[in-house]
C-alpha cells in the first residue's frame, strides 16, 4: 500500500535527531514542515482512487 | 439554541444507493443500539401512532392538535379515533417539525415517508431521524455555546455509533456519512442554528440588522470548499461550504432559493413570547473553536438586537452597515481568501469582511457598557475576547488561525497538498481531500487525524461529549424530553420540541404534557420529581391535578 511506504519514510526522516525546535513564532519554513507531516499522516488514510471516490460522492440536495 | 447537522451518506462502491432508504437505515440502526432490553425498537415507528399519523399525514394532521391537547386534564382521542374533536390549531406546533411541509419535488417522497421516515428522540433530548435524504440530527436546546458544541459534537458520535452499528451487522448496508453541506455536484444540504429570540423584537429589523453579520461572518465560520459555483463547475477552494447556495435576501425556503435569513416562524414554543430564529446560511463545522464562535457571536449580536428594542440608539452603528447587494456579496466574501475584498454599503462605504465583523464587535461592547449592570457573564467574556483576537489574527495572517477556523484549517493542508505534489485545484485528490475531510470515522476523516495530531485546539472535554450522547443538558426543558425518554422510553409514544407524550397502561387515553417554556422542564425543575417517579403512570398521577 503507498500509505505504508509514507510511514516508513518517515520513520527514516525522524532517526537522526533533530536540533532544538525554535521557540518563536513558526516560520513559514517551520509550518511547511509542519504541514508535511500531517500529510504523511493524512497520506495514509487517503481514498486510493481519488477520482472514483468524488464520482461516487452524490448527494441528493436537502434544506 | 441548538443546530440541525443533515449529514451526507454514502454507501461505498454503491453512488445509486437509495438514499432516503439508507438514511433510515442509519437512523433505525441507531434507534435499535440504544433502544433498552426487551424494547423492539427497530420496529418502533410502524408501531407508534404518531409516525402513523405523518404516513397519512394528509388526512390525520387536522387530528394533532386534538390527539395532542394543550390540557393535560382534558382526555384527548385515541389516535385510532377518527377526526372531529380538533380544537383550535391555530397557533400550535406540528409535531414532526421535519415533516411539515417539505416543498420538494421528488416522486419518490411518498413511496418512502410512509414506513421509511424513521425517527427517533434520544436521552439527551435530541432528534435523530431522515429529513429529506439524509440522516439529520437535532441537537437538544442548550443555553449557551460551549454546549452547543458538546452537543453538536454528541452528534457527531451518535453518526458515528450508527454507521459502526451497520458496519457490524450482516445483512445491513455498510454507510458512511460526513458532516458537510454540499456534494460539489449540485446538491446542498443544511447544518441550521436555532436560536431563541424575543418574540417583541420586529422581524424586519432582526433581519437587517443580521444581514451583514451573517454575510460576513463566514470568514470565521466557514469550512472551506474545493470547487466554486453550485456544482463546482470552476476549479478553485472558497471559504463557504453554502455560500453558493445562498440566492435570496429573506425569505421561506430552505431547499430553493435558500435565503441569507429564513423566515420560518414555528418557535416551537409559546409564540406571543418568542420567535425561534431559524438561519440556513451556515456550514457544518468540526473545528469546536469554528463552532463556538460562530454560536457565540451570532448569540452576542442577537442579544444586542434585542437591547436595542429599548435603546434603538445601540443599533445605530450596526444599522450603518447595510449592504448594497447582499447575496452578491455572500458569494464574493467566499472567494476572497485574502480577506482584503471590499464590500459596498448602502451609504457608500467600502469595508472589509473584517471590518464590518469589528463593527459588530465593537457594537456589542458598547452596548454592554453602555447597559449599566451588564457586565457580559464568563463565557460571552471569553467569546468576545476569541472574536476579537481572531479578526485581528485573520488580518495578519489567516495561518495564524489554522488551529481554530476551519476553512484555514481546511486551506493549509490542501495547500500543502498542491505544493508537495504540485498539483492544480481541480485534480481529484484535492476534491477526495474535501469530503474526506469531514467523513465522521476518526480513522478515516482528516478533521479527526489532525485532531489526533493535535494541529486542531479542542474546546471541551471528549468524556464530556461522550456523556452528552445519552444526557441531556440540565437547564432547559430538553432534561424533561430526554430523561422522560431514558426513564419511561416504552411508555413515550411521541414527543417533540414543545411536548411529550405518554402511553400510560391503564388509561384509556394518551397523555400529553405540554412543554411551551424551553426553560421549564430543566433538572432544577423536575430532576426530584421525574427521579421519584418509577413510572409514566405515576408520572401522569403527580402532573394531574385533578386525578387520583
Amino acid at each position: 500500500m503507498a500509505g505504508q511506504e509514507h510511514v516508513q519514510r518517515r520513520r527514516e526522516d525522524e532517526e537522526p535527531p533533530e536540533s532544538a525546535p525554535p521557540a518563536a513564532a513558526p516560520s513559514a519554513q517551520a509550518r511547511d514542515a509542519e504541514v508535511d507531516s500531517l500529510l504523511e499522516e493524512i497520506d495514509e488514510v487517503l481514498e486510493s482512487n481519488a477520482e472514483s471516490f468524488v464520482r461516487g460522492f452524490v448527494q441528493k440536495g436537502g434544506q | 439554541m441548538g443546530i440541525e447537522t443533515e449529514f451526507g451518506i454514502v454507501e461505498p462502491g454503491r453512488p445509486q444507493a437509495n438514499p432516503m432508504l439508507l438514511s433510515s437505515t442509519v437512523v433505525s440502526a441507531y434507534a435499535a443500539l440504544v433502544a433498552g432490553p426487551g424494547r423492539a425498537r427497530w420496529d418502533y415507528e410502524d408501531e407508534d401512532p404518531l409516525a402513523d399519523a405523518r404516513g397519512f399525514r394528509l388526512q390525520r394532521a387536522a387530528a394533532h392538535p386534538s390527539l395532542l391537547t394543550d390540557d393535560p386534564t382534558r382526555p384527548a382521542p385515541s389516535g385510532d379515533d377518527p377526526v372531529g374533536t380538533v380544537d383550535d390549531a391555530a397557533g400550535r406546533d406540528e409535531v414532526p417539525p421535519q415533516l411539515g411541509a417539505t416543498h420538494r419535488e421528488r416522486p419518490a417522497v411518498e413511496e418512502y415517508d410512509d414506513p421509511g421516515a424513521a425517527t427517533t428522540i434520544l436521552s439527551n433530548g435530541a432528534r435523530f431521524y431522515v429529513d429529506h435524504a439524509h440522516p439529520e440530527y437535532s441537537s437538544p436546546e442548550v443555553t449557551g455555546p460551549r454546549a452547543g458544541v458538546v452537543w453538536d459534537k454528541a452528534g457527531e458520535e451518535v453518526a458515528l455509533r450508527a454507521v459502526r452499528a451497520l458496519a457490524s451487522t450482516p445483512g445491513l448496508p455498510d454507510v458512511v456519512l460526513y458532516k458537510n453541506n454540499v456534494d460539489g455536484k449540485g446538491a446542498s444540504y443544511g447544518t441550521h442554528e436555532n436560536y431563541l429570540v424575543d418574540r417583541a423584537v420586529r422581524f424586519d429589523v432582526l433581519a437587517a440588522a443580521l444581514i451583514p453579520f451573517l454575510v460576513t461572518r463566514q470568514v470565521f465560520t466557514g469550512a472551506g470548499r474545493v470547487g466554486l459555483g453550485q456544482a463546482g463547475q470552476a476549479a478553485g477552494f472558497q471559504i463557504s461550504q453554502r455560500a453558493d447556495y445562498i440566492e435570496a435576501e429573506v425569505g421561506l425556503e430552505t431547499t430553493l432559493r435558500r435565503p441569507i435569513v429564513n423566515t420560518r416562524d414555528e418557535p416551537h414554543a409559546d409564540r406571543t413570547r418568542w420567535r425561534r430564529l431559524h438561519l440556513i446560511i451556515g456550514d457544518a463545522t468540526l473545528l469546536e473553536v469554528s463552532t463556538w464562535l460562530r454560536l457565540g457571536t451570532t448569540s452576542a449580536v442577537l442579544w444586542l438586537v434585542e437591547q436595542a428594542r429599548t435603546r434603538p440608539d445601540l443599533l445605530a452603528a450596526v444599522g450603518a452597515l447595510a449592504l448594497a447587494d447582499p447575496v452578491a456579496e455572500v458569494r464574493e466574501v467566499s472567494r476572497d481568501l485574502s480577506l482584503t475584498h471590499r464590500l459596498t454599503l448602502e451609504d457608500g462605504r467600502r469595508l472589509t469582511a473584517l471590518e464590518v465583523q469589528r463593527a459588530y464587535l465593537d457594537a456589542v461592547r458598547a452596548a454592554m457598557s453602555a447597559e449599566v449592570g451588564t457586565e457580559p457573564d464568563d463565557e460571552t467574556a471569553a467569546v468576545l475576547a476569541r472574536w476579537d483576537s481572531v479578526l485581528s489574527r485573520l488580518a495578519e495572517d489567516p495561518v495564524l488561525c489554522a488551529r481554530e477556523v476551519e476553512w484555514v484549517a481546511k486551506l493549509r493542508l490542501l495547500e500543502g497538498m498542491r505544493r508537495r505534489d504540485h498539483l492544480a485545484w481541480d485534480n481529484p485528490r484535492l476534491a477526495a481531500m474535501d469530503i474526506q475531510w469531514s467523513d465522521v470515522r476518526p480513522e478515516r476523516g482528516l478533521y479527526h487525524r489532525l485532531l489526533a495530531a493535535d494541529a486542531v485546539e479542542r474546546l471541551v472535554d471528549p468524556a464530556e461529549v461522550a456523556a452528552a450522547v445519552a444526557e441531556p443538558p440540565a437547564d432547559t426543558r430538553a432534561y424533561f424530553r430526554g430523561t422522560v425518554v431514558r426513564r419511561y422510553g416504552a411508555q413515550v409514544r411521541a414527543a417533540s420540541w414543545d411536548s411529550v407524550v405518554l402511553d400510560v397502561p391503564g388509561l384509556p387515553t394518551l397523555q400529553r404534557i405540554p412543554l411551551r417554556d424551553p426553560w421549564r422542564g430543566t433538572r432544577a425543575h423536575v430532576g426530584a420529581l421525574l427521579e421519584e417517579c418509577a413510572d409514566a403512570g405515576e408520572l401522569v398521577a403527580r402532573l394531574t391535578p385533578s386525578s387520583s
